[in-house]
């Protein structure tokens, strides 16, 4: 396995540590009006919510879709781990 | 709206899954089972996390409690987003070991562990049996609404019945497409693509009664908004942890239940279906999410004081005369409710069935394997009868718990429940050093903690404990307390019970799993699962089977069918080279037969049953030495190979050293032959020419005398030069033999001062005689010929007026040492290190009348005696020191030293 990979490859594994770290920014976000001293209006919270939730589904599905189409095109095998 | 229209729709939307399903089983073999297996249909199916409890008890859930509802989709969701954590080797290892179950992959990971697929799966079992009757429940409730609105009220044997008709017309379903097919890898595509269905059909009925509310009776969203600001769940008020420990345990349930880990892993057909699934089912589940609150709102301002918020899905839509939408609703709380049970009783009944009653089935007939009829008719009636089992525990549950808590209390308890497993499961993919004995205790303990904390509670005060014990705890035992184990109070219940349960868990699985040591086939399957990734498939090669290939299929057929089984082993046999039907048993093969074996029975039944048939049954240390000694050797190998290239390396590198100092060698001989060929021709000229001038006749007798002594001198010089050649070449191929004798040194200086001619020729030499009084044990006549040498030297090239010479004897470092000091000009620096090379002579020749061997035959000597000879440049004059060999015996078995 080669030290330094060429950019394409570059590319996707960085992809694939945005993707590891998404769901430890998702439950970050989410936890966070519990911190809050002065507790928002239900509502407030609710759309914050809503609104994490469609940005965290975004980036999945950008990611996801980008890793998906490479991986179709070089049929390289995405399971090492590094 | 008549309850029999309701009773004839349900009737027809059974009937038009059963088409649908029986439609995608006769496709599955056709150009349809692609899209069949892909990613919507997959990610469609992971829609039975939704089930009646989302379908309705979300509603309630959010009038209750207001947002927090919603943690139990944040988790999943997460679970999703991060599928390159847990999913994906989940995927790869359930398929690469043929996993059938979770129970099944706690097994196959733990030595094939009988026991432990039995713990998980009793452990399964008592955790859905609520969740199933929530199902139950929840459907009957639904039932009971319409039954109200067309005729009298339902009382309690109305519910009890129906909800008795429902489990019966559940099993049938099930029974039918769940059990048509035995191996559990085998997907049941039937069942995928009818619950896919409703996954749409109770989205549509979710969002269109949200819609409905939302723009129909709130007026828009932001009245919607507005009127959530008004209502009594305003307030964000999360309740101590619960905010947290939700988010943490739908997350772990979303895995670790038994019905999501059949459809997001073993029913899963590729792993790429996990791309899409990871951002698509995180939207489905947004969606269910969406609409919950603003009716959950919209329900409490609309709906009359006291009625169900659980059921608001159904009546709110109801109440505002609103029949269509009321009956889809209706259906969409009809599937959520269904699709959930027939997976989970799939899921179950296939633990229950792999891993209590076929191996109990073994073992109460001890004829074994071999001869004990068609397992595979045992294995789908302890389905079908696990199927029933399971459907009636869950009735039973409803009867016993019937008016008990909230749907969402129910789910919650039994999601705690489920996710006892989560510490075995990550150690198990992700910790080698996870063991059989840790994860039983661990297990076992977590389960204990949660039955005590929270399973038992959930049926209320005096329903099971009494209500004195659940304040004053067991005997008194203050710290035993339910709601406040080891004395830890005034948490909320569900976290309370949540994190005893787990960390317990956790830390006994830890424990148990450091301090005990595992079976070798517990190490093996480790490096199996936890390096998935690195492993190829089969990597195993050990030999131990004593199995015949007929047994083998004789016990195949009756597992996979005939038909199936000697496919498998006629393509065993062609991929081995052979004709035919049975391939050599080797290793590889019973290894690929026991892992279909496993798809259909579980991985412990199948390692048992061709166990029985190879005699091994189980990998012994020995088998593992084996295959460890393989890669050793191999290992060995490649470092043979690179050891030989170093030493190839080495090789070439002594041969290129090799060959220049041949190249320097040559180049020297070459120059040694020119210096000689001079050196000889000079006095042969001199004698040639003198000879012919003889040979003329006139010549006085005085010039005939002086010629021929000329001639008489040069021959002398000549003899002496060859004389020297010779000794050198001996001294120099080693040739010599040393006469040792014992001397006197100022004897032998006395010797070698005469031979050279004594102090005649107007040399002083200055001696100190008290200091040469050493006893020499060497060749003294060598040593002698090295000091006329030197002192020849001395004469020839001191040519000041009054030569001296000091001979000066003295010890250093333990040795002898002859200093030859005269007082001439020495030797310039340059020449200095060439005085002992052949030939080297650089002041006039004709004085020297020497070859310029002498110096070298010195150093020739004094080396073959242990000595040495060197010149000391520190000296006003030229000076030579000798060092005397140490106890001058020694004849040195010098090494040969070629012409340098």
């Amino acid at each position: 396995m080669p030290v330094y990979l060429a950019r394409a490859s570059y590319r996707q594994r960085r992809l694939r540590d945005v993707m590891r770290v998404l769901p430890f920014v998702g439950f970050l976000a989410w936890i966070m009006p519990t911190m809050a001293g002065i507790l928002p209006a239900s509502s407030t919270v609710g759309l914050y919510i809503f609104a994490v939730w469609m940005i965290l589904i975004a980036s999945s599905a950008l990611i996801n879709r980008r890793l998906i189409r490479q991986a179709d095109d070089s049929l390289v095998d995405t399971s090492s781990t590094a | 709206m008549s309850f029999n229209l309701l009773i004839f729709v349900s009737l027809t939307y059974v009937a038009f899954l059963f088409g649908v399903a029986f439609w995608a089983e006769k496709k599955a073999q056709t150009t349809l089972a692609e899209w069949l297996s892909g990613p919507v249909i997959y990610t469609l199916s992971l829609s039975i996390y939704c089930t009646a409890w989302t379908f309705y008890g979300a509603v309630g859930y959010a009038a209750r409690s207001g947002l927090e509802y919603v943690t139990i989709y944040l988790g999943p969701t997460l679970v999703m987003v991060g599928w390159w954590w847990i999913l994906r080797r989940l995927v790869r290892i359930a398929r690469a070991q043929r996993i059938t179950s979770i129970a099944d992959l706690i097994s196959s990971r733990f030595g094939k562990s009988g026991w432990l697929g039995m713990i998980v799966t009793v452990m399964a079992v008592t955790a859905a049996t609520p969740y199933i009757a929530l199902q139950l429940k929840s459907v009957t409730q639904s039932f009971s609404v319409f039954a109200t609105t067309s005729g009298g009220p339902w009382e309690q044997a109305d519910l009890n019945t129906s909800a008795l008709w429902v489990a019966v017309g559940l099993a049938i379903f099930t029974v039918l497409f769940g059990t048509r097919s035995v191996d559990a890898n085998e997907r049941h595509s039937g069942i995928v693509i009818a619950i896919a269905v409703e996954a749409v059909v109770k989205l549509v009925a979710l969002v269109a009664v949200g819609v409905f509310v939302i723009w129909g009776l709130a007026g828009g969203p932001s009245a919607v908004l507005a009127q959530i600001d008004a209502s009594k769940i305003a307030h964000f008020e999360p309740q101590g942890g619960r905010w947290v420990a939700i988010i943490f345990l739908s997350a772990a349930a979303f895995i670790c239940l038994p019905r999501m880990f059949q459809v997001l892993v073993v029913e899963n057909p590729d792993e790429r279906n996990l791309h899409m699934a990871s951002w698509a089912f995180p939207v489905y589940l947004m969606l269910m999410s969406l609409f919950v609150l603003p009716i959950a709102v919209v329900g409490l301002q609309l709906m009359p004081e006291g009625s169900n918020p659980d059921l608001f899905v159904l009546t709110l839509p109801m109440s505002q005369g609103e029949n269509g939408l009321a009956m889809l609703a209706f259906l969409g709380g009809f599937s959520s409710a269904t699709s959930m049970v027939i997976v989970s009783t799939i899921a179950l009944a296939t633990m229950v069935s792999n891993h209590i009653i076929v191996p109990l089935w073994l073992k109460v007939r001890p004829q074994g394997a071999l001869v004990s009829g068609d397992i595979r008719y045992v294995n789908v009636l302890a389905r079908r009868l696990s199927i029933a089992g399971i459907l009636a525990l869950g009735y039973l549950y409803f009867r016993i718990s019937a008016g008990g808590a909230a749907l969402a209390a129910i789910g919650l308890v039994s999601f705690s429940g489920a996710v006892q497993v989560l510490p075995a499961l990550l150690g198990a993919i992700f910790w080698r050093g996870a063991t059989r004995v840790g994860a039983g205790l661990g297990l076992v303990t977590g389960f204990a903690v949660w039955i005590w904390t929270l399973y038992i509670p959930s049926f209320g005060a005096d329903a099971l404990l009494s209500q004195d014990v659940l304040t004053n705890g067991p005997f008194g035992l203050w710290w035993l307390r339910p709601n406040a184990l080891f004395g830890l109070e005034g948490m909320d219940q569900l976290v309370h019970g949540l994190l005893w349960s787990l960390l317990l868990n956790a830390l006994v699985f830890f424990v148990g799993s450091v301090f005990s040591f595992p079976l070798p086939l517990e190490r093996f399957q480790g490096v199996q699962f936890v390096n998935v990734f690195e492993m190829s498939p089969d990597t195993t090669t050990w030999t131990n089977s004593e199995a015949r290939a007929d047994d083998l299929l004789i016990m195949a057929q009756r597992i996979l069918g005939g038909t199936e089984a000697q496919a498998l082993f006629q393509k065993a046999a062609a991929e081995q080279g052979k004709e035919g039907y049975l391939p050599d048993v080797t290793p590889d093969f019973v290894l690929r037969l026991e892992r279909e074996l496993a798809g259909s029975v579980g991985a412990a039944t199948a390692h048992a049953m061709v166990g029985q048939l190879t005699q091994g049954a189980a990998i012994s240390v020995e088998d593992l030495i084996a295959v460890a000694d393989e890669a050793a050797q191999i290992l060995e190998y490649s470092n043979e190979l690179e050891a030989k290239s170093a030493e190839q390396d080495r090789t070439a590198r002594a041969l290129r050293e090799a060959n220049t100092k041949l190249t320097a060698i040559s180049i020297q001989k070459d120059a040694f032959l020119s210096q000689i060929s001079h050196e000889l021709r000079t006095p042969m000229t001199s004698i040639r020419s003198f000879s012919e001038i003889l040979r003329e006749a006139d010549l006085s007798p005085k010039e005939h005398v002086k010629y021929a002594g000329i001639i008489h001198d040069e021959a002398l010089r000549l003899t002496r030069l060859l004389d020297d050649l010779l000794d050198l070449s001996v001294l120099e191929n080693g040739q010599v033999t040393l006469h040792v004798h014992t001397g006197q040194l100022d004897d032998l200086l006395d010797r070698a001062i005469d031979a050279a001619g004594g102090q005649n020729g107007g040399l002083r030499i200055l001696r100190n005689r008290d200091r040469e009084d050493i006893a020499l044990t060497t060749d003294l006549d060598r040593l002698v010929q090295v000091f006329v040498n030197v002192i020849a030297n001395a004469q020839k090239y001191c040519t000041l007026d009054d030569p001296t010479l000091r001979i000066n004897v003295r010890q250093l470092n333990g040795r002898n040492v002859i200093d030859f000091v005269d007082n001439g000009s020495g030797i310039s620096v340059e020449n200095q290190s060439m005085i002992f090379e052949k030939f080297a002579r650089f002041e006039d020749e004709g004085q020297a009348g020497g070859a310029g061997l002498g110096l070298a035959i010195c150093r020739e000597i004094l080396g073959r005696l242990g000595g040495e000879i060197s010149y000391d440049p520190l000296q006003n004059g030229a000076a030579f020191r000798v060092t005397l060999p140490e106890n001058s015996a020694v004849v040195k078995d010098a090494p040969l030293l070629a012409i340098q």
